[in-house]
This record gives C-alpha cells, sequence and structure tokens, in this order.
C-alpha cells in the first residue's frame, strides 16, 4: 500500500465558494431564468402507453390567442442512428424520437407535441386544442412476457444484437450479451453447497429534488442560448445540434446550478423542443416539467429479473457463479445491462463463471443513467445469494466475502487486472468496525453486502488564471452537483501552494471553457480534478520561467514551493522568493497575463469498492421496517473533500435504503403509472433513517497524484442487499424480491 | 383574466403585487415577486422545497394560495440572514457540508427556522420528525440534522 502523504488543503473540508449563494436563495437553478418577453411552453404527452399516431393537428391551438409557436413530431428533422453522450447517453436516433414522438408513442407520457404561450395556462389549454388521432396498440409492461416470442413488438425493425446469427424475425430484446470465463459444470462438482434464486427489482427513479427545466433564447441570425439543469450542458448541446441539425457553434448552452440529477440529468427532454419553440416563436421559451411529468416521461431506472446460481465449498471458496439479467430499456434500447453484467461478479476472484444479459424494450419510459447504473440490481441478487452460502455454511457474511475478495492482480471478470484496490481493505475495516462488534439490537437482524463500481474518466478542460493580485480562478466544464468546486479549489491550493482562499472555482458555459464529458460516472474529482492539477502545473511552469527571467537564470535553476518561486538547491542567488502574488505583478513585465491550461482523456479511473452493514428491525404487526443504524465503509482513494466524500456515502445509502424498502413503479393494466408523485412514490425521509455512520477506507488510485477514485456511485450499491439480508436475519424468512414494502413484508410472513 | 391587488410584508418590506385568483403563493412569490430563493420541487405539498413562514406558521407555499396572503407576514429564504451575515443555521448548513446540490436547502432552513422560533432545544428526534416535510434526495438527512442541532446549540449560547 501506498505511504500516507501529508497535504496542507487536499483532505480538509472547507466552504464551498457557492455555499452562501446556496443558503441564501440566490443560487440560480434551472427554473430561476426568467427573461423579458418570454414565453412559456408545455408538452401534450400520450395518453396511451403504445400507439400508432395517426394523425396530429396544431392549427386549432396556433389559432388561440397567445399561442406563439407549436410543434409536433412532424416539425423536427430524421436524424441518423449513432452513439452519443458519455454515461446516460444512447443513440441520437433514438433519444430524437424520445423527446418528441414521431410515428409511435412508446409510453403512457410520451411527448407528441409542444406549444409556446403567453402564459402557463394558456400553454395549457392550447394542449387540449391539439387533435391527435391514434390507434391503441396493447402494451408491453412485463420484462419476461415482452421476451416471449410472440409478444406485441414496440419495434418492428428491432433484431435481437449480438447473437451468432442475425435472427430472422424482430423481437423486444434489443441486445443480448455474454461474459464467461473457466468451467461452469466443473465448478459447480466442486461445490459442497449451492443456492439458487430468482430476484425481482422494479423500476425506481433518482427522485431529484428540482424537476428539468429549460429556457432557451434564438435570434434572429439563428444562434441560440439555453439555461438548462444538467450533468452535461456539452453533451446536452451535442445533443441538440443533432437532433435538430443545428451546428454547434449556433447552440450556446449555460448549465444552472442543478438541484439533483443522479444520472437522470444527462439526456436531453426539453431542451431541443425549447430552441425550436423559440425558433419558430421568435421569442425566448421557457419550459419546466411538472413533478408528475419527471416521473411519467424522464429516465427512471430499469426495472429487472436476476437469476443467480452460486456453488461454494464449506470453506467459503466460490467454485461457480452464473447469472441470468434481464432489463427494462424502457421505450428504446439501452438498459444498463452491460454494467450490471460486468459488476455483479467483480468484488470477488471467481474461476468459473456465466453472465448472461438481456436489454428489453417495454412500453415504460426510456430508462436514464441512475447512480452506478445496473450495478444494483444484479448484485443485490448475489450479495443476496451469497448471504445465504454464508448461513449454509455457517460462516461470517465478512469472511465469506473475504475469502472470495478481489486484491491487486485479480483479474476482473469483465478483463483487465485490478491494479491496489480497497476491497479487502474494506472488509477488514468492517470486521474491527464498532456497529459490527457490537451485538445485534433484541429484535432487529442485521445484514451485510458488499459494493462497487468501475468509475469512468473520459474529456476533461480546466483553465487556471492569475488575477492582477495573485489570487486565482479555476474555471472547468462540469456542473457541480454535490460540491465539486470545492474540491476543484482543494486540488488547485495544493498544487500551487497558496491557500484555498485565494482560489475560487466557476463552472463555465459551452463558450467560455473547454470541453467536459457529464458530471456523471464518479468521474468530475477525478477526471476534471486531473484537468485542474495538470492546468495548475502549467501555471507553475510559466511562473518558474518568469522567475528565471526577473533573476537571470535557466528555467531549471528555479523551483516552486510553498507557493513561491524559489532558486534551486545549490543555485547561488542572493534573491528574494517570488509569490504568486509578486510574479502576477510583474506579469506585464514578463509576458502578460498568466493563464494556464490542460485538456485530457483521463485514463485510470480505480474502481471503487465498498463494504456496507445495517441493523433492521421489522414490525410483525404492520410490515414495516425500521433502520436502526447503518455503516457505509468505503475505499475512496484519497478523499478531497472527507465531509462531501461522506456525503455522497450517506446520500446514497438513504437512495439505496429507500429503493431496498419502499420505491417503485406500479403500472396498471394499461401502463400508466399509478403513483407519479412524491406522496405515493415515496423517498425516504428524515424521520426514516437514523445518522449513517461511514468510515473512508483510503488505497490511493495509482493514476491520479492524489490518488482520487471516483466515490459517488459506490455507495448505492450495496445497501439493496443489505436490507434484505438483514431483513432476513430478522425474520427467519428470504424475501427475494425488492422493495420490502410492508404489503410485500406482510405476505410473506404469513407464508404466501 | 383579471388580478387580484394583494397586500403583504415579506422579509420586512411592503410588497404590493398583482395575483391572479388560481395563483399558488409560490407562483406568486416566484413570478410576481421576484423571490426565486423559494424553490418549486413538487407542487403537490409533498417535499417542502416551496416552505416559507406566513404569520409565524410553516407552510409549502404551493399548497396557499396568494390571495389568502392578504395582510399576510412572509418570511422566505431571503430573509434569514440579517444584512450583517448569515444566520446560524446558514453557517452551520455550510460548515457541516449539510447541502449537496443546494435546491432543498432553502427549504430546510426556513423549516428549521421555524421549529428553532418555537422549539429553541430540539432533540434529535423532534428535528427528524419536524423536517419530515422537506425531502433531500442528496444527503441521507445526516448532516443537515446535525447542522440543525449545531445551531440550536450556537444560538443557546452565542459564542
Ligand atoms: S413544491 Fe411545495 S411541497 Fe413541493
Ligand atoms: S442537497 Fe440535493 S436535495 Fe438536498
Amino acid at each position: 500500500m501506498a505511504e500516507a502523504v501529508d497535504y496542507r488543503y487536499v483532505g480538509t473540508s472547507p466552504v464551498r465558494p457557492d455555499g452562501v449563494d446556496k443558503v441564501t436563495g440566490r443560487a440560480q437553478f434551472g427554473a430561476d431564468q426568467n427573461l423579458p418577453n418570454m414565453l412559456h411552453g408545455r408538452v401534450l404527452r400520450s395518453p396511451h402507453a403504445h400507439a400508432r399516431i395517426k394523425r396530429v393537428d396544431l392549427s386549432k391551438a396556433l389559432a388561440m390567442d397567445g399561442v406563439r409557436a407549436a410543434v409536433s413530431g412532424a416539425d423536427f428533422p430524421a436524424v441518423e442512428s449513432g452513439e452519443i453522450g458519455g454515461e446516460g447517453g444512447g443513440d441520437v436516433a433514438d433519444i430524437a424520437r424520445n423527446v418528441m414522438a414521431r410515428d409511435k408513442a412508446l409510453y403512457h407520457g410520451h411527448a407528441v407535441a409542444a406549444v409556446a404561450a403567453t402564459s402557463v395556462e394558456i400553454a395549457e389549454r392550447a394542449l387540449e386544442a391539439i387533435e391527435v388521432e391514434y390507434e391503441a396498440l396493447p402494451p408491453v409492461l412485463d420484462v419476461l412476457e415482452a421476451m416471449a416470442p410472440d409478444a406485441t413488438l414496440l419495434d418492428e425493425q428491432c433484431f435481437t444484437k449480438n447473437l451468432p446469427e442475425k435472427p430472422d424475425k424482430p423481437s423486444n430484446v434489443a441486445s443480448v450479451m455474454t461474459l464467461a470465463r473457466g468451467d461452469l459444470d466443473a465448478g459447480f462438482e466442486q461445490a459442497d453447497v449451492v443456492v439458487e434464486g430468482e430476484y425481482r427489482i422494479p423500476m425506481a427513479h433518482q427522485g431529484y429534488i428540482e424537476p428539468h427545466a429549460c429556457t432557451a433564447t434564438v435570434n434572429e441570425e439563428g444562434k441560440a442560448t439555453v439555461w438548462c439543469c444538467t450533468q452535461g450542458h456539452f453533451e446536452f448541446r451535442a445533443m441538440t445540434s443533432k437532433i435538430l441539425k443545428w451546428k454547434i457553434s449556433d447552440l450556446k448552452f449555460v448549465a444552472s446550478e442543478i438541484g439533483g440529477g443522479f444520472g437522470g440529468k444527462t439526456v436531453v427532454y426539453l431542451e431541443p423542443v425549447a430552441v425550436l419553440l423559440s425558433k419558430h416563436a421568435g421569442r425566448p421559451v421557457k419550459m419546466v416539467m411538472s413533478r408528475e411529468e419527471v416521473f411519467r416521461a424522464t429516465g427512471p431506472t430499469s426495472g429487472s429479473v436476476c437469476r443467480v446460481k452460486v456453488g461454494a465449498q464449506s470453506n467459503g471458496k466460490i467454485t461457480a457463479a452464473k447469472a441470468w439479467l434481464a432489463y427494462e430499456a424502457g421505450a428504446f434500447a439501452g438498459a444498463p445491462v452491460m454494467p450490471g453484467a460486468m459488476s455483479i461478479f467483480a468484488p470477488y476472484e471467481i474461476e468459473n463463471f456465466l453472465v448472461e444479459g438481456h436489454d428489453v424494450l417495454v412500453n415504460k419510459p426510456k430508462v436514464a443513467a441512475y447512480r452506478a447504473p445496473g450495478a444494483p440490481q444484479a448484485m443485490h441478487a448475489f450479495e443476496v445469494a451469497l448471504d445465504d452460502i454464508a448461513r449454509q455454511i455457517g460462516m461470517d457474511p465478512l469472511d465469506l466475502r473475504l475469502a472470495n475478495a478481489a486484491d491487486e492482480g485479480t483479474q476482473a471478470p469483465y478483463g483487465p487486472k485490478f491494479p491496489a484496490i480497497g476491497f479487502k481493505a474494506c472488509i477488514e475495516a468492517a470486521k474491527k468496525h464498532p456497529n459490527y462488534t457490537k451485538p445485534v439490537p433484541e429484535g432487529a437482524g442485521r445484514g451485510v453486502a458488499a459494493g462497487f463500481w468501475f468509475n469512468i474518466g473520459m474529456q476533461s478542460s480546466a483553465e487556471v488564471r492569475i488575477n492582477e493580485d495573485g489570487t486565482v480562478i479555476v474555471m472547468e466544464g462540469s456542473p457541480d452537483i454535490g460540491g465539486s468546486r470545492a474540491s476543484m479549489g482543494l486540488m488547485a491550493a495544493e498544487t500551487l501552494g497558496v491557500p484555498y482562499e485565494q482560489i475560487k472555482t466557476y463552472v463555465g458555459d459551452t463558450e467560455s471553457t473547454g470541453f467536459c464529458n457529464v458530471t456523471g460516472g464518479s468521474r468530475t474529482t477525478f477526471a476534471t480534478g486531473l484537468a485542474v492539477v495538470q492546468a495548475c502545473e502549467d501555471i507553475i511552469a510559466q511562473c518558474k520561467s518568469r522567475a528565471a527571467a526577473t533573476w537571470g537564470m535557466d528555467d531549471d535553476q528555479v523551483e516552486w514551493q510553498d507557493g513561491q518561486a524559489i532558486p534551486a538547491p545549490g543555485v547561488n542567488a542572493d534573491v528574494k522568493p517570488l509569490s504568486l502574488a509578486d510574479v502576477a505583478a510583474s506579469a506585464p513585465k514578463t509576458g502578460g497575463p498568466i493563464l494556464g491550461r490542460a485538456s485530457l482523456n483521463a485514463q485510470g479511473a480505480g474502481a471503487s469498492f465498498a463494504v456496507n452493514f445495517g441493523d433492521l428491525k421489522v414490525d410483525p404487526e404492520t410490515g414495516a421496517v425500521e433502520v436502526l443504524s447503518f455503516t457505509g465503509i468505503q475505499d475512496a482513494g484519497k478523499a478531497i473533500h472527507p465531509a462531501y466524500v461522506e456525503g455522497q456515502m450517506q446520500g446514497g445509502a438513504a437512495q439505496g435504503l429507500g429503493w431496498a424498502l419502499n420505491e417503485e413503479y406500479i403500472y396498471d393494466a394499461n401502463g400508466v403509472m399509478e403513483n407519479a408523485g412524491f406522496l405515493d412514490y415515496r423517498v425516504p425521509v428524515a424521520s426514516d433513517l437514523p445518522m449513517i455512520d461511514t468510515q473512508i477506507v483510503e488505497v490511493p488510485n495509482p493514476s491520479h497524484p492524489y490518488g482520487v477514485r471516483g466515490v459517488g456511485e459506490t455507495p448505492i450499491v450495496a445497501p439493496l442487499a443489505v436490507a434484505s439480508n438483514a431483513v432476513r436475519d430478522a425474520t427467519g424468512v428470504r424475501i427475494n424480491d425488492l422493495p420490502l414494502s410492508p404489503p410485500r413484508i406482510l405476505a410473506a410472513l404469513s407464508g404466501e | 383574466m383579471s388580478k387580484m391587488h394583494i397586500h403583504t410584508t415579506i422579509n420586512g418590506d411592503q410588497v404590493d403585487f398583482l395575483g391572479s385568483p388560481q395563483q399558488s403563493l409560490l407562483d406568486a412569490l416566484r413570478d410576481e415577486v421576484g423571490k426565486l430563493g423559494t424553490k418549486e420541487g413538487c407542487g403537490t405539498g409533498d417535499c417542502g422545497a416551496c416552505s416559507v413562514i406566513v404569520d409565524g406558521r410553516l407552510v409549502c407555499s404551493c399548497l396557499m394560495l396568494a390571495a389568502e396572503a392578504e395582510g399576510a407576514e412572509i418570511t422566505t429564504i431571503e430573509g434569514i440572514a440579517d444584512g450583517d451575515g448569515l444566520h446560524p443555521l446558514q453557517e452551520k448548513f455550510l460548515e457541516h457540508a449539510a447541502l449537496q446540490c443546494g435546491v432543498c436547502t432553502p427549504g430546510f432552513i426556513v423549516a428549521a427556522k421555524a421549529l428553532l422560533d418555537r422549539d429553541p432545544n430540539p432533540d434529535e428526534r423532534t428535528i427528524r420528525y419536524w423536517l419530515a416535510g422537506n425531502l433531500c434526495r442528496c444527503t441521507g438527512y445526516d448532516k443537515i440534522v446535525r447542522a440543525v442541532q449545531d445551531a440550536a446549540e450556537q444560538l443557546a449560547h452565542p459564542a
């Protein structure tokens, strides 16, 4: 393990630079942009889960007083198929048809037309005046029924991809994939115990508190400016450019503050519509979704059916593991089944395994990324099966995981060998944790599970500018969703050797800073952080050479230490050190303004592992589950701002517990979501949860100068199985499916 | 649609505005008065992002008609700091990193202010139940509860 390094700023938790504006109501979120002369846009949505659209007539709406523009699918260009976007992207032709339906409505709530009017009320009345003729088709709502050979098809042109031969019939199975190693049969033969099960989890939503919102204005030259809440304004610009067939340089995107995303704001819904409406109307158009629209028409994550079979020896060694995964993609291909398949066995060294994944179309909203997309569903199944193995062989669940834990050099199921990773360190920390060594409270049960996420690198840019007085501006393009400006400032402070307070970090718009991929994949502190560090190193190189010129030395005779230029060791010179402020003050005489920059495609995002455990209590009368305590232990590589790392772990735990205990999309037989509001789609509230204890493990990522691994996604993975395993421990009854809502628990306890 | 003339006091200022009979107080605050710090998360009374204090009572401004605010005294997030500096709740939210995205934060601070105004020394359970009408999807509530506890402490024993 690498030695612990003492840093001055990295590893402290100062107040974030955007903090004061966020506690005083000044911060501008997606719905807070208003422009003079602005219109309000609203979307007409399909009342059918599956229907052919025969005719859309906008004329009556357009004739109404106060209505200034109306569009439907026919107003959008045909878009060629092609991959776009990072995490949460997909085929741009599908995104285009999701933004506005063309010939078919594929889920209840699918956008069919939109209007812009002088008030929201007029826009809403105008929607009622739009005539749409539908031919209703039977909805396909269950993932297994959708896979049946005689199922109603969502897309007659969908032929299952990745089969050995192109199938002769279309199917709702958009693609299949397989990962395999070793000899499965031989592995199961070596097993002393075998556990097998099927685990179902319904769709769940990210549930960010801020609904999607944007304001677009197109001028007479055909140049658009769009303000929106997004995890990636550069990718929103790219998607809008492709969907409308506009040049990228005609589109400027400004990311507002973002009120949560968790993967759900990585794809456009409103923006291309608002731009088109604004172009037609010649006035700014603001569009804000209602909460109901967010539930019905933005991407939740896949509902899933996972079948797992695992064999182990009585000493705990896993000899074989098999998984079959079917994930709902919603209306268009692109369920996160691949990352589900790649993550399910990732924490373990398993010689013989097979995973088969299926990406399945159903008449529900197209899924979007949700925190560690695809991993929670699959890993829930396996971590529950492992719990049953541990029970059967009478082994502590942490010891079982330790006996199989992946370590440096282990070949990941998805291919590469792991460099230094922190899974074993997390298990060891859990075994020693006071919450684990204390007895389980009377009447409660304890559950244990592992979590994992790959993390990604991708493209980032950063610029560092030194002001005339030596204060520093860091400009980058990753929307700050949870305090990342503070982390950037800390890494810049550490690298430059100047106080954190001397630095201000900004998130630039698409015209004021270089390209950055989405804030997603837990990449921002790692990849954009790397760009910030490199841009600071660029600054240091320039400051050194300006000091050298001032002192009449060669560049290599100057060093940068503690925020100042000094003569290198051994260089004999009677000069006063030059601070960043000194170099800045003399900049006009030494070559002009000081500007550093870096752009990169970051490699080596280190995988992040976690161990979670919790004590949960079940009320046998009501079926309600109470979380008595919950502990998250996770490898952060290096926590740049530990309080925000803890916050990621606590927030992920809360989301995972909500998913495990209550959250689900409930559909009627017609494919209409019955609980499209926070009253009935019940996310955890403060009185549902205890304090969430955290322990940060630090096994530095060798690919980052400060050892950073992404931390944002891993925390949601383990809580699902923690809850299942704790309820099993508390009640003696194994419930495979989620959520563990009161009716499901009561049914299980009464033996149904 | 004819508009109504509504007279209020907002954060100590006399504020008159024209509102339509159907308009919620939330929409009036945001669209007529320009108080954009009050947020809409749901519009149905389920998330608390729109919390304001009306005549000493904590309300979801999305559930109240603007017309019902006639003559009322309203405190919004913009009125919590006193001009000299942040309110202890605001300081403690920052110190404890009790916000991630921050969209729920105005609602939480207003709701917590209403709590501390009536109960200066709430225990953890009281805080959790009082704030149960405010949704935060980012933090898991841990740091929010601690920030409120710490702010209560500071208000009781100013340094
Ligand atoms: S917006 Fe009023 S409670 Fe959610
Ligand atoms: S900080 Fe994001 S919802 Fe609370």
